[in-house]
């Protein structure tokens, strides 16, 4: 059922929710950009509608929030272990459609891809979503071609409506909520995007073969490994373990998990020396097919959501999204090849 | 409550049998269902974690053979008979023996690749009437490198072994590769339905399946088993991914019509 908000009415409802849940949603952070006098926006916990950023795509995404970049999983001494709290309250996030497939995605991994994880699990049984709707598409999003420009597995809805906030809600348990403190019942449907300026095309007949490609070969150099490319993606899920121990007891400390990257150096080391993938072009391919190919294979449905953060975030101007769109005349080059 | 994987147990060193100065077998307490060719996290805390395959199983026992070549791995050799480890698993696939029940199997081994098969071959020398006929090919650097020494004295009861150094210690001409030498000498009955199982360094294990499969072995006849880097061996962490498989999880141990697809 939709309803129509003021603003001091969707402020009581995240009043509220405040009680049970931490709410994030995009925030504007002033100054915090990559360059001088620019902002950046992120997700952070907020308490009112005003604190939104709804112009803008966030630079990184909800992601952390489910999987913090450094998650402590137990604390131990010499032969005792003791489980890390989880966080007491809930949380309510507030996301674009492409973030929310994304989800679908870390949930493939995390709860379905052999053992079901403890702490996202955690975390996850006590999360809410609420669907940014997006009027238009912005810069390097291609959503569209990789169909997740719709979402209506949201437990709710918001978008700016006038002067006011227009909610559609799936969540029976919200509806006295949001009917106390509406102005009134109205049909809503969240906006999507149609069109989107960058288009790909995944091509068909995709395996392996193409790592034999040459096109790898051009981001051996460009590629400087820096790893900006998986920490803003929404669907990358890598971590590595790591012990810390404290320096006033030496016997005492944590083990932690912490984001990984598949660019950077030493993903695939192990002890002894052996090492895969060690040019930046072959962790390119990697990356890439994970995204469009193999993913898929495994599970179903391409991994990359298209909101094209990765093309925004290179510090060397790579674009994933012409990447992609390259793969066409790589098989076709790898075929011929064989051919002959 | 569901179960924290990542939340090790503790498990005693029962033994310790050192086989060089970097590889012992640590003999731990454990009861529950292993299969050789799984593999166990052994946890330190302070150091980390390493993924360690089972080289022996049986009697609320497993047997670790481990290397000495990291972090992790230095700290577990600081550690005696009588001291307790963290662990969790076992996980990954580890090698059904019944699929090479009432065949000829050939085992080919190099250097501490012959722990995750220890298993195999210990079942097949205790029920030699389980397989038609039964060879083991393992190759070590030095003498000074071979594992499981007393193994090796009760395995030549029941089967035929082969057993090369690539290098002795005073030998000015070393000879690389010398497991791969002793398959086109095999003697089969019956090459086209027999079963091989290679497990070793990368470079070993491409020639040894390539001189298989010249030998006349059929693709599908033949196992492998990968090493990789694994932080979590539970399908989450990303880092032994190849193409759409997870080594964790679907492997260690593959059929080479799939392990020999894996591109990393």
């Amino acid at each position: 059922m939709g309803f129509l908000f003021a603003e001091n009415g969707i402020n009581a409802v995240f009043e509220k929710w405040a009680e049970e849940y931490h709410v994030y949603a995009p925030k504007r952070m002033e100054g915090k950009g990559a360059f001088s006098d620019t902002d950046s926006v992120r997700y952070e916990e907020i308490n009112k509608v005003e604190e939104i950023e709804f112009d803008l795509k966030s630079h990184f995404s909800f992601k952390d929030i489910l999987l913090p970049m450094s998650e402590t999983l137990f604390f131990f001494t010499e032969e005792q272990v003791k489980e890390a709290d989880g966080p007491k309250k809930g949380a309510v996030i507030l996301l674009r459609s492409c973030d929310l497939h994304a989800v679908r995605r870390l949930d493939e991994i995390y709860l379905k891809n052999g053992f079901e994880d403890y702490y996202y699990k955690r975390l996850r049984e006590n999360v809410r979503f609420v669907l940014l709707g997006c009027k238009q598409a912005f810069e390097n999003c291609f959503c569209v071609d990789m169909e997740t420009n719709r979402a209506d597995f949201y437990d709710a809805s918001i978008e700016k409506d006038g002067d006011g906030y227009a909610v559609d809600n799936h969540y029976s348990d919200w509806e006295p909520l949001f009917l106390a403190n509406s102005m009134e019942k109205k049909e809503v449907s969240p906006s999507y995007v149609t069109e989107t300026e960058v288009r790909v095309e995944v091509p068909e007949g995709l395996s392996l073969d193409v790592s034999k490609s040459r096109m790898w070969d051009e981001y051996d150099k460009r590629c400087i490994d820096c790893g900006r490319c998986n920490y803003v993606c929404p669907t990358c899920t890598c971590f590595t373990m790591q012990d810390i121990f404290y320096t006033d007891n030496g016997k005492v400390g944590e083990r932690r998990r912490v984001t990984a990257s598949c660019m950077v150096n030493g993903y695939t080391d192990v002890a002894g020396g052996g090492s895969y993938r060690q040019k930046n072009g072959q962790r390119m391919r990697f990356k890439t097919l994970h995204k469009v190919y193999d993913f898929k294979k495994r599970f179903g449905y391409h991994m990359c959501v298209g909101c094209g953060r990765c093309d925004d975030a290179c510090p060397e101007y790579i674009s994933f999204s012409n990447i992609i769109n390259k793969l066409k005349d790589a098989v076709a080059e790898v075929n011929d090849h064989d051919e002959k | 409550m569901m179960k924290n994987e990542y939340v090790p147990f503790l498990s005693e060193i029962k033994e310790v049998i050192k086989h060089t100065d970097i590889e012992y077998t640590f003999r731990m307490t454990y009861d529950g269902e292993v299969k050789p060719g799984q593999f166990f996290e052994v946890s330190i805390p302070k150091y980390g974690e390493a993924p360690i395959s089972v080289s022996g199983v049986g009697g609320g026992l497993v047997d670790l053979t481990i290397r000495r070549v990291g972090k992790v791995t230095n700290e577990i050799f600081e550690r005696y008979a009588g001291d307790r480890m963290f662990l969790r698993g076992p996980y990954g696939n580890g090698f059904d023996v019944n699929l090479y029940k009432g065949r000829e199997l050939v085992v080919i081994a190099g250097g501490t690749g012959l722990s995750p098969v220890r298993g195999v071959v210990d079942y097949f020398s205790e029920h030699p009437g389980d397989v038609k006929g039964m060879t083991l090919i393992a190759g070590f650097k030095t003498p000074k490198d071979i594992l499981f020494h007393k193994d090796f004295e009760r395995w030549e009861k029941n089967m035929d072994v082969i057993l090369t150094v690539d290098c002795a210690d005073d030998d000015e001409q070393c000879h690389i590769g010398l497991v791969t030498e002793y398959i086109p000498k095999l003697r089969l009955d019956d090459v086209s339905n027999a079963a091989a199982i290679v497990v070793g360094p990368p470079v070993m294990m491409h020639f040894s399946t390539q001189g298989l499969l010249n030998a006349g072995f059929r693709e599908e006849n033949i196992w492998i088993s990968h090493e990789r880097k694994m932080c979590c061996g539970i399908g989450k962490c990303g880092h032994c991914k190849i193409d759409d498989t997870y080594v964790c999880l679907d492997g260690p141990v593959f059929n080479f019509t799939k392990g020999r697809k894996l591109i990393d």
